[in-house]
């Protein structure tokens, strides 16, 4: 039996805007921050879908929204087709599952292992203690960690076992999303290998759907079946992974698969001819946000912001790739 | 036969904690010519920045600095006066840090501290220096120079504060510069776009450069010579191509493996681990510090490692091709 919320995508936004007040200065006056900016993206069930861009560009500001962490100044967001808002969160959080970068500040150093894990069970009111304690020993040993962490605090584990413990606690409400937001940024490569394995088998074993935020294009291109490259606020392209290296079209995406610096002895430090002229989102560039650092702007680019243009079964923002503009090159 | 700028052996560096002596680099040698680049690779807590602090005489009485060697240009760096060390010190070599923030003083403006270096170590005008300063942040490609000179570094972004701190390490001309992590806190086009930067200026400038870095496509993409860290040791060392070509030691093949590589590794495929964690440096060690995660440790692990040699590329495993006989492969085989 097919009903409205299992065809219609895991999660939606719908021309979801998200602009803060920021003050200037010490006495300075307040100015409007626009984070996200007019962002339309799906994420289907069972997809792993990479969110890449520079820091600064939105990236967390879009998973607190997706959280109900956040709350969009305007647009929707739609979780299995209803509209977010009418859920109360903590239905919201059975649902959607948060693991963030920094498993360092998101734990609480005076918590137990074990009460850290079992937090969510207790909030939601899930059994009682003897099974709440069944239920952290069993995801210890899915997230790969021995029983005997439970009575440890944060403060006695490595990098690597803290982003296991935050791994567990989402998972122990058996969410259906999560949402990675650079969860293996600040660990070594050795360390990172094994959490990127353990998020794959997760996946595999629990159908999970993940958004999986981070700034490395390896990284991404490696888990995600999808990816939305983001600048300024945003989407500005969204494209397969199997056609990210060879097809992708937008200048900015381009210059981040160019900065990938792959072990190859051989090549050279990569030249994205990008300009420097990093952009301050207080005071965003006129017509396409990319235009004061890409090699390839005109004054059209100057002048008017581009529009989105399907581009194989993605979308592209960029004037070169719009059929209907005067700098259009034929994709 | 000129000697090298930079030589390095048997460097030692000792700090008492609580428990006893945390060997935190354990006898590591390497040497580094003019014009060079030298990027040392390991993963956190392998001694990669207190390395480079002991050759600046950075660190500090309570840690114990040793080496039978450590000579920059036939100065003894371990035997020279502090007052010394201060003229070597943003004279000849200089520093790069990670986090610009924290070696960019808040309250003093770019052109100031840009300047002061100069103005300590050199008998120059203060108009020269001022020069001197729009030059290097131009060459850094910083534009409107001579604007940012009055600007505060909290009013640059984390790209523009790194092309400072290297315009500011390159205000005296040196011909050493060591940095650390230099575009780890920098987003990757920016990365790009400085590591550019720095190979083309030592280039340019004849200078030596060490790199300090954990991201091994870094170390590929700018590294003349490399030296591979674990545990306060140099566990490999030679000329990038043949380290990267032919890793001989068994934790450089396993950092290699860990890494996702677009068009190499399989999408989605698990990738390479290494499993266990780094052994306590408190304390003595006795034989390999790699032998507790290394799928080819043999009891002889447990004895004094050698330092095997091709040329100059060298590593320290027990294994003459740093693999264990057969059995080991072939267990690898059916793990695969
Ligand atoms: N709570 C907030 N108040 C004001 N500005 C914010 C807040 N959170 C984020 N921002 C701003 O919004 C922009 C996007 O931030 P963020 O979503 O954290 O970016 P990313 O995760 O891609 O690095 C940045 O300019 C940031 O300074
Ligand atoms: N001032 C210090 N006091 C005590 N331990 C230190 C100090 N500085 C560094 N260490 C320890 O020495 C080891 C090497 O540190 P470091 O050189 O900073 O590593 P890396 O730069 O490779 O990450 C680590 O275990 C670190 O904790
Ligand atoms: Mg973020
Ligand atoms: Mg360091």
């Amino acid at each position: 039996m097919l009903d409205a919320t299992q065809t219609a995508p895991a999660l939606e936004l719908s021309h979801v805007t998200k602009t803060y007040t920021v003050k200037q200065g010490l006495m300075g006056k307040r100015r409007p921050l626009t984070a996200v900016r007019d962002v339309s993206l799906r994420l289907n069930r069972g997809e792993v879908l990479g969110l890449v861009g520079e820091s600064g560009c939105g990236k967390s500001t879009l998973a607190k929204i997706l959280l109900g962490l956040e709350a969009p100044t305007s647009g929707e967001v739609r979780v299995d087709g209803e509209v977010l808002g009418g859920q109360d969160r903590l239905a919201l959080a059975r649902r959607i599952q948060p693991i963030f970068q920094d498993p360092y500040s998101s734990l609480n150093p005076r918590k137990s292992i074990a009460d850290i894990i079992s937090l969510p069970l207790r909030i939601h009111g899930v059994g009682d203690s003897a099974s709440q304690e069944k239920a952290v020993r069993d995801i210890l040993d899915v997230v790969g960690l021995p029983s005997r962490v439970m009575n440890t605090y944060p403060s006695q584990m490595s990098g690597g076992q803290r982003q296991r413990v935050a791994i567990a606690r989402a998972l122990i409400m058996k969410p259906e999303i999560v949402i990675c937001d650079e969860p293996t940024s600040a660990l070594d490569v050795s360390v990172q290998s094994q959490i990127l394995n353990l998020l794959g088998d997760l996946r595999e074993e629990f159908g999970l759907t993940y958004l999986f935020i981070s700034h490395n294009l390896a990284v991404v291109e490696h888990l995600a079946t999808r990816v939305a490259v983001m600048y300024l606020g945003r989407i500005v392209e969204e494209v397969n992974s199997t056609d990210l290296f060879a097809n992708s079209a937008h200048p900015y995406t381009q210059a981040l698969l160019q900065s990938v610096l792959t072990p190859d002895p051989d090549m050279g430090v990569p030249d994205t001819q990008l300009g420097m002229a990093y952009p301050n989102p207080i005071d965003p560039p006129s017509g396409c946000a990319f235009h004061p650092r890409c090699p390839h702007a005109t004054e059209l680019c100057k002048a008017t912001a581009p529009r989105p243009v399907p581009h194989l079964d993605g979308h592209v923002e960029c004037h070169l790739h719009d059929p209907e503009s005067s700098m259009f090159q034929g994709s | 036969m000129t000697k090298p700028l930079l030589s390095v052996q048997n460097l030692t560096i000792d700090i008492p904690v609580g428990g006893g002596t945390l060997h935190a680099v354990r006898g590591i040698d390497f040497t580094l010519d003019r014009g060079e680049v030298l990027c040392i690779v390991g993963e956190s807590g392998s001694g990669k920045s207190l390395t480079s602090l002991a050759l600046m005489g950075l660190l500090g009485k309570r840690i114990s600095c040793t080496a039978d060697q450590m000579d920059f240009d036939g100065t003894a760096l371990l035997e020279a006066s502090p007052r010394k060390m201060r003229s070597l010190r943003g004279a000849r070599m200089s520093m790069i840090f990670q986090e610009p923030m924290t070696s960019l003083n808040p309250a003093y403006t770019i052109g100031d501290q840009l300047m002061e270096a100069m103005l300590l170590h050199e008998n120059v005008p203060r108009s020269k220096a001022r020069a001197r300063a729009i030059d290097l942040l131009e060459k850094v490609g910083i534009t409107a120079a001579a604007s940012r000179l009055g600007q505060y570094p909290h009013q640059l972004s984390g790209g523009l504060r790194q092309r400072v701190m290297i315009a500011m390490a390159l205000m005296c001309g040196p011909e050493l510069i060591i940095a650390d992590e230099p575009t780890t806190a920098l987003d990757v086009t920016i990365q790009a776009q400085i590591l550019r930067l720095l190979v083309d200026l030592v280039r340019e400038m004849n200078m030596a450069m060490i790199l300090i870095t954990h991201d091994l496509g870094v170390v590929a993409r700018v590294a003349d010579k490399v030296a591979v860290m674990y545990a306060g040791q140099l566990v490999e060392t030679g000329p990038a191509r043949d380290v990267f070509s032919q890793p001989l030691h068994p934790y450089t093949r396993g950092l290699l493996h860990c890494i996702p590589q677009p068009g190499k590794t399989a999408r989605g495929e698990p990738l390479g681990t290494i499993p266990g964690i780094v052994p306590s440096l408190v304390g003595e060690v006795e034989g390999c510090v790699f032998r507790t995660r290394c799928e080819h440790a043999v009891p002889a692990c447990h004895a004094a490692i050698p330092r095997r040699e091709r040329g100059d590329h060298a590593f320290r495993c027990v294994h003459e091709d740093g693999h264990a006989p057969d059995d080991t492969r072939a267990k690898e085989a059916t793990d695969a």
